[in-house]
């Protein structure tokens, strides 16, 4: 019990402290959730936001069912999406019946204007640890840049994955049989 | 009443259920649902809480499910839009997890994600220019942006101390 209350607070504070959608949620769990609690590894962190990303739905509330699945299941499910959603919950709840007018005070803007350029440097920064710890080799780059050139083009992200994890597949296969060629 | 949070609830379902990349994306899912086909609220309406959506913490979906659930029937409204939009997208994940934890050393499985992980860099990475482009408008916002960016390399400033001294630096720099 204690456990799975500790991972709802974990997702408790990503859902509280989450300013902007998609991917802004990214520095905070890789923190609290491969930094700090060591629940899962940058590489693995990388590899759920991939599936999280490929199913419909929420991108926070899908990152946060598959791993409280990984951790405690079901119930790790249940602890870390309420954990993620009841904060905007409460928070718009709190709006909706007293603040309709928040978008209108002067204050909330000023808080806005200084939070948006940190949440970019946040994601800076947390692309630069995952981008370190998956590591500069050839074909990283390789995939970095085609990914690059296809996000120009405007193609879909779940195209980008799709065609990412082929290349990977292809790679293991041709790259696996030429270097099992040169160890003969 | 019960009929209309039924009705939200199924609403809020198929919305969920059926958009992919999260929050931007289902914005048009959503005019479309509320505004065009059930009338449940204006245009302006719709806008004024898609602001509030974005500049709340927690996910933008999840933030306009719940104020438009609460705009249409008050508190159990906005339960049955949050359930609705994040129920199908729980169990998936939850089921694509089970599979993924099973199988992930596979070899397949590992290759395809050898391929992955540097293409989910780039992609996290192009919402930084995203963000970059409406957050760095002057000197205030570019100077805030490299104060936290020094601060998180020197002292490993933690994400939430870094969002609430960034609103205090607002508060104060935008005065």
């Amino acid at each position: 019990m204690h456990k799975l209350f500790e991972l709802f607070m974990v997702f408790f504070k990503i859902g509280a402290f989450t300013i902007g959608g998609g991917y802004a949620m990214v520095p905070l769990i890789q923190e609290e959730i491969c930094s700090r609690k060591k629940w899962s590894s940058d590489e693995e962190f990388l590899d759920i936001i991939a599936i999280a990303q490929s199913l419909p739905g929420v991108l926070a509330v899908n990152t946060a069912s598959i791993l409280g699945y990984k951790l405690f299941g079901i119930p790790g499910v249940l602890a870390a999406v309420l954990g993620a959603v009841l904060p905007s919950f409460m928070i718009i709840l709190v709006i909706a019946v007293f603040f309709t007018q928040f978008v209108k005070y002067e204050i909330t803007e000023r808080v806005f204007r200084g939070v948006r350029p940190a949440v970019a440097s946040l994601m800076a920064f947390a692309v630069i640890k995952l981008g370190k710890k998956v590591g500069i080799s050839t074909f990283n780059i390789a995939i970095g840049l085609l990914v690059a050139a296809l996000l120009i083009f405007e193609v879909h992200p779940i195209l980008i994955i799709v065609l990412s994890g082929i290349i990977g597949i292809a790679a293991e296969y041709w790259g696996g049989r030429s270097n099992a060629k040169a160890d003969n | 009443m019960l009929k209309l949070i039924i009705d939200v609830f199924f609403t809020f379902l198929r919305i969920g259920a059926f958009t992919f990349g999260g929050g931007y994306a289902m914005i048009p899912f959503i005019q479309t649902e509320i505004i065009d086909i059930h009338k449940w609220l204006t245009a302006e309406e719709f806008i004024d809480i898609i602001a509030i959506a974005e500049m709340t913490p927690g996910p933008i979906a999840v933030n306009s499910s719940t104020f438009v659930g609460y705009k249409i029937a008050g508190f159990w409204g906005s339960l049955a839009g949050t359930v609705g939009v994040i129920l199908v997208c729980t169990i998936l994940s939850a089921l694509a997890g089970k599979f993924f934890f099973k199988f992930k050393d596979n070899t397949l499985l590992k290759a395809l994600f050898k391929g992955i992980r540097p293409a989910v860099i780039v992609l996290i990475g192009s919402s930084v220019f995203s963000i970059g482009k409406v957050a760095l408008l002057d000197i205030k916002s570019i100077g805030i942006c490299i104060v936290i960016f020094a601060a998180l390399l020197k002292f490993k400033l933690h994400p939430i101390l870094a969002v609430v001294l960034s609103g205090v630096m607002g508060v104060i720099l935008f005065a």
